[in-house]
């Protein structure tokens, strides 16, 4: 189950398990609810944005292990960012999917190249997405 | 070894260096070389447009196209070949029913009565037709297990019935719903049944006399067929009644600048080039049935089922949405604490397919609790082997994101 592990790192697992961020901004000035229509996994993501800076982004969802883990990351990665510089990464993340080399080290949080397996898993790649698509979303509002 | 699987060649493959193992016939079933040899055998030899060459290939192409009309006629027992509409699918054909037939004849405070089961190519439909007529969907209830009974159904039907919308068979439990008793019931107010047979003509006997429902709308590519080919079969004084859907090439008699007329049925129903290669393929997939005859076929589908339920039964952390017995061959699950888009994973990296999520049917999600579940599916081709792997390889996801979750 070698390329099995390349989907389900370990640091996965732990955000899969122990999600960051997870819940409601009580006054969140951006809020944005996304689906995955193919395969019903949901995400509601908050974000409060200040002087064009993110200062908080928090999320419930409904999904499998990738979609979760990958919103706990995300929304770990964008607090403290720019608009623009938030805009960036989901452009470097969609790339990363499509199974282009990508420098990962430009994401804030290192836990993001345990995702690099996912774009080997055609199957699974709107499942990392779909987070990063709701911030693009809802930045972009 | 089952004695037809060797009659379908894609299951012999290695898939993630595992043996193929298709779990996933309610989504689209495999085909048996029959069909793609008889598919190839048009393409090879008599591809010619049909109902208009005076030239051989045309005769010939024609001739096999409305071959492929007449043995649907006998495979369903519809009364005459006018009322076997080729179409492009399931979809299509409900849709038809929708536009054509419910948009004209139901008005502001009349009811469409329908399942909460339903796949939404049977409930978005009966939602478009409400929202344009205020006509008013009633949902039947559901039983503990996901059954409707038919007393609790029975005060549901009223003169205000114009429609029931079912499904013959569930694509997510597999349940048999009581269609013969609803058409009897509906007719008694004067209103007709709709069947959506998308999981039931490929798998059991299906008698549109027998049963007296009014519409059915099934799926080629569920039944052995090509993909694009489906079937709206309606009873010859609604379709009389009823205008086509799609104006054009093929559906009319006699045109002037003005106006035109259209053909007598079938082919009003028509317009276009028809899918001539899909309902070659289709006639193919129907004689290969009945040659096995589809009493056999439906047994070995519910052996496979109970088989399968006793097994995963037996299995700890696992839930098994529908009733335990009476069902055909489709056996949807969850394992405890692991998302089954996560489940189709390990398993599909042991060769085994099986689909995850909605099933096309969100408000039954909605009804069980769960945003998703894993579906294990049954053909003529699986045998107790394949529902043993997936037993194995049940146990070895269970054991993976055990290891990964505590590791």
């Amino acid at each position: 189950m070698s390329s099995l592990d390349d989907l389900y790192r370990r640091v996965i697992m732990d955000h899969y398990q122990r999600p960051r961020n997870k819940g409601e901004l009580d006054n969140g000035d951006i809020s944005i609810e996304l689906n995955n229509p193919t395969c019903g996994d949901r995400i509601s993501l908050q974000m409060n944005v200040e002087h064009g800076m993110i200062k908080d982004a928090k999320f419930l969802g409904e999904g499998c292990s990738i979609s979760l883990a990958s919103a706990s990351m995300m929304t770990e990665s964008v607090k403290g960012l720019t608009i623009d510089q938030s805009l960036h990464l989901v452009d470097l993340f969609s790339r990363m999917m499509q199974g282009e080399e990508i420098d990962t080290e430009e994401f804030p949080i290192e836990d993001i190249e345990a995702l690099t397996g996912v774009a080997k898993f055609p199957a699974r790649i709107k499942c990392a997405t779909l987070a990063w698509k709701a911030l693009e979303k809802g930045v972009k509002q | 070894m089952n004695p037809w699987k060797k009659d379908f060649p894609i299951l012999f493959q290695q898939v993630n260096e595992h043996p193929l193992v298709y779990l996933d016939s309610a989504a689209t079933s495999q085909k048996p070389n029959r069909v793609i040899e008889q598919v190839a055998a048009y393409y090879q030899g008599y591809n010619s447009n049909v109902h208009r060459g005076v030239h051989t290939l045309g005769t010939k192409a024609t001739d096999a196209y409305e071959g492929a009309r007449d043995k649907v006629q006998r495979f369903i027992h519809a009364k005459k070949r006018e009322e076997i509409i080729f179409t492009r699918g399931t979809t299509t054909s409900l849709n038809i029913v929708a536009r054509s037939y419910a948009l004209v004849n139901c008005k502001a405070g009349d009811e469409i009565l329908l399942s909460p089961t339903e796949h939404h190519a049977n409930l978005i439909p009966w939602q478009q037709v409400a929202k344009q007529t205020g006509a008013k969907l009633i949902y039947m209830p559901l039983e503990s297990d996901s059954t409707i009974l038919l007393e609790k159904v029975r005060p549901l039907i009223t003169n205000k019935t114009k429609i029931v919308a079912i499904q013959h068979v569930s694509n997510v439990l597999g349940t048999i719903n009581p269609v013969a008793e609803l058409a009897k019931l509906v007719h008694e107010v004067g209103g007709i049944i709709t069947v959506d047979g998308a999981q039931s003509v490929p798998h059991m006997k299906v008698d549109v006399q027998e049963l007296d429902i009014d519409f059915l709308a099934f799926s080629g590519h569920k039944m052995m067929g090509p993909t694009g080919i489906g079937v709206l079969y309606g009873k010859e004084h609604l379709l009389n009644a009823m205008e086509p859907v799609e104006f054009g090439g093929e559906m009319i008699d006699h045109v002037d600048l003005e106006n035109a007329t259209w053909k007598e049925l079938p082919w009003k129903f028509e317009g276009g080039t028809p899918i001539i290669a899909g309902a070659i393929g289709l006639g193919a997939a129907i004689d290969y049935l009945q040659e096995i005859g589809m009493d056999q076929v439906e047994a070995h589908d519910r052996k496979l089922t109970t088989y399968a339920l006793s097994k995963l039964q037996e299995m700890d952390g696992i839930r098994i949405f529908g009733p335990l017995e009476n069902r055909m061959g489709a056996v949807t699950f969850n394992l405890d604490n692991i998302h089954p888009h996560d489940v189709a994973t390990v398993l599909d990296s042991q060769g085994i397919a099986v689909r995850a999520g909605h099933h096309c049917c969100q408000p039954l999600m909605r009804l069980l609790g769960e945003t998703a579940t894993a579906r294990a599916s049954f053909y003529l081709y699986n045998d107790e082997e394949d529902i043993d792997q997936l037993v194995k390889g049940l146990q070895k996801t269970k054991e993976y994101f055990g290891h990964v979750f505590l590791g």
